[in-house]
């Protein structure tokens, strides 16, 4: 009999942690004038990234960011024993013509923008049933390719509603592992480890499918928030736990609209997360000087949000335990012209703080 | 004077459309199509020509404009060539319009490359 | 999966939403709409009396405006200008003939990427294609009233 790691209804709490060996994330220009901007591994100033077509542009982007977290993590690429990616585009290219020119065995993923927790689910999964001793987790998005996918040509001058959010060009990926990072070497690697410690996925929740009838794909945070309460309750009632056993819950791009509904939702419930609450989307720009409207959105958001910004926040100590809740919007072309709604899907991940003794 | 009109005009058709966009889930492609399918009805009822008279630029600009050229192009060749007219009409009277579109669009395709917006 | 109790709940999230969901200033939107929509249409008058006083018909002049407008947008789009212009005017960069080209331009530099045929071939039409089946539909479908009234005499 195999010891059971499940946990309440929906949820897993994983007996041995899941180290988070290291960390990057690759932007372009916008996001680096957010107020992230410090935060980033990497900026690159050219948004087509050196190719010739967007599509392409993202693959770079999310291979470039790969190679970064893993020349980080100081392992070799054989030692990654298996890769979890995805991306917006229509069968998630960007990840296969990326990950593709790796070599490590690969599965595709596609949650949408909740995909970056959708890849640290399974690969804490694989790493914590000794599938795998190290895993790496990607996922990007690009503005052009997702304008081109689900919007307009980029020379199509139209205005965007209020409530719309700006498609992040970046990309963000980790290395997870059974074992603690290993120590920085100046110059040639450097692992997700402080002298305070380092981070740890101490457990996840698998959100389900939730649609409320939205239709609106421009919209998107009221069509993902309904997902995001009914996420963050089961992670909360799975664990026993009330908001206030987290520091922090990250959701990934509900954006302006999409936070106060999610937060008018739990309070039905009962449940108060305003004092812990953030919003991914909402940190990557200035929406104000940006013209962004609601905030970012895409799988690139909240996952190089993560890998600059909250990873880092725990590794350090700034907070002990913080629960990230990316968000996606399952809609493609075809559903939504022929009239479909829009389900949304979140994925939580319980990410806290460990010391790690020298 | 004739400026005056047709800055007022097209600026107003332009501002009312803007409640479409703003307030209903009209995209933009809907409501181009609109406007030429309604630009051709007007003119068919004959309540188009007196307003382009009027306004010149300022109604034959909008995409109403579009429409009322084509039910234009259309009517004269029914009385000229009867029920073949029904068939040479809309294009011939769309021609210059869409050709030019195409044609430069095309070219431009060879000179421009796709940018990122800011 | 349609059952009443959840159509219900499924209404009031959607009134909520629509509520809690914030909406560009409507006057202000419009007001650049208008200045937008209305410089266009200066543009084409000036057009028009310029072709005019070269000997243009009148209805030659409005065709030289059409064709000349759409010039001006194709290389706005190009220059990535016209984008900017949609941005700030809304509908009044989308109603003008120049909108129409600008869906032109910017689908034929966007895809092709994607190849001569199947790139810019197909896809040159995606967004202005609807415009021209429904204009044509549209004139069509008048255009056999006008004839049917007109061999019945109804009109002259």
């Amino acid at each position: 009999m195999i010891p059971s790691c499940m946990q309440g209804a929906a949820s897993l709490s994983f007996p041995i942690p899941v180290y988070v060996q290291s960390c990057a994330s690759i932007v372009s220009q916008k996001e680096a004038e957010g107020p992230l901007g410090k935060h980033f591994d990497m900026v690159c100033p050219d948004p087509k990234f050196g190719e010739d077509t967007w599509e392409a542009s993202e693959s770079t982007l999310q291979k470039d960011t790969a190679l970064l977290a893993i020349r980080k993590s100081g392992l070799s690429i054989p030692e990654i024993r298996l890769a979890f990616a995805g991306d917006l585009l229509a069968q998630t290219s960007a990840s296969s013509f990326g990950i593709a020119g790796i070599g490590i065995p690969f599965y595709g993923l596609f949650g949408a923008c909740s995909t970056m927790g959708e890849a640290l689910s399974l690969g804490a999964m694989a790493v914590s049933a000794g599938y795998a001793s190290h895993v790496l987790c990607a996922t990007s998005s690009h503005f052009a390719t997702a304008e081109k996918e689900f919007r307009f040509p980029l020379g199509y001058g139209s205005q965007r509603p209020a409530s719309a959010t700006w498609t992040v060009t970046g990309s963000g990926a980790c290395v997870l592992g059974d074992c603690p990072p290993a120590l920085p070497v100046p110059g040639q690697s450097a692992p997700l480890r402080t002298e305070k410690g380092c981070a740890v996925i101490q457990g996840i929740t698998t959100g389900k499918l939730i649609d409320y009838g939205m239709k609106d794909s421009l919209n998107m945070g009221a069509c993902m928030a309904p997902a995001a309460c009914d996420t963050i309750c089961q992670n909360l009632f799975d664990f026993g736990r009330s908001p206030d056993d987290y520091d922090c819950i990250f959701t990934g791009d509900l954006g302006t609209v999409g936070q106060r509904i999610l937060q008018d939702l739990l309070l039905e419930k009962g449940v108060d997360i305003s004092r812990q609450h953030q919003d991914c989307g909402m940190l990557i720009y200035d929406s104000k000087a940006q013209d962004t409207h609601a905030g970012g959105s895409g799988c690139g958001c909240a996952a190089s949000v993560l890998t600059s910004f909250i990873l880092p926040g725990v590794a350090d100590g700034k907070w002990n335990r913080v629960l990230f809740v990316p968000t996606g919007a399952l809609l493609s072309k075809v559903s939504f012209n022929e009239g479909d709604t829009i389900p949304g899907i979140a994925h939580a991940v319980i990410i806290e703080h460990r010391e790690v003794q020298p | 004077m004739n400026y005056f009109h047709a800055f007022w005009v097209g600026g107003l058709i332009c501002a009312l459309v803007q409640i479409l966009l703003d307030r209903t889930k009209l995209m933009p492609g809907r409501v181009m199509v609109l406007l030429v399918c309604s630009g051709t009805l007007l003119s068919a009822l004959g309540l188009y020509k007196p307003f382009a008279d009027f306004a010149g630029a300022g109604a034959s600009v909008p995409l109403l404009g579009f429409g009322h050229v084509l039910w234009e192009g259309m009517k004269e060749a029914i009385d000229k060539d009867g029920l073949l007219g029904l068939f040479t009409g809309g294009f011939t009277a769309c021609a210059a319009g869409v050709s030019a579109a195409l044609i430069f669009s095309y070219i431009a395709s060879w000179i421009f490359r796709p940018r990122m917006r800011k | 999966m349609e059952n009443p109790q959840q159509k219900k709940k499924q209404q009031e999230y959607a009134r909520y939403v629509k509520q809690v969901t914030p909406m560009h200033c409507l006057p202000s939107n419009m007001a650049k709409a208008f200045l937008t929509g209305g410089i266009i249409c200066v543009i084409g008058e000036g057009i028009i009396s310029l072709a005019e006083t070269w000997g243009a018909s009148q209805k030659d002049a409005g065709t030289w405006c059409s064709v000349i407008l759409i010039l001006l947008s194709v290389i706005l789009t190009g220059l990535n200008i016209y984008p900017k212009i949609g941005r700030f005017g809304g509908a009044g960069s989308l109603v003008p003939i120049t909108g129409f080209a600008n869906s032109v331009a910017a689908s034929a530099i966007e895809f092709k990427a994607e190849g001569q045929v199947f790139g810019i071939g197909c896809k040159i039409f995606t967004i202005a294609g609807p415009v021209i089946l429904y204009g044509i539909m549209s004139s069509w479908i008048l255009g056999v009233i006008y004839y049917i009234l007109r061999i019945t005499e109804v009109i002259s």
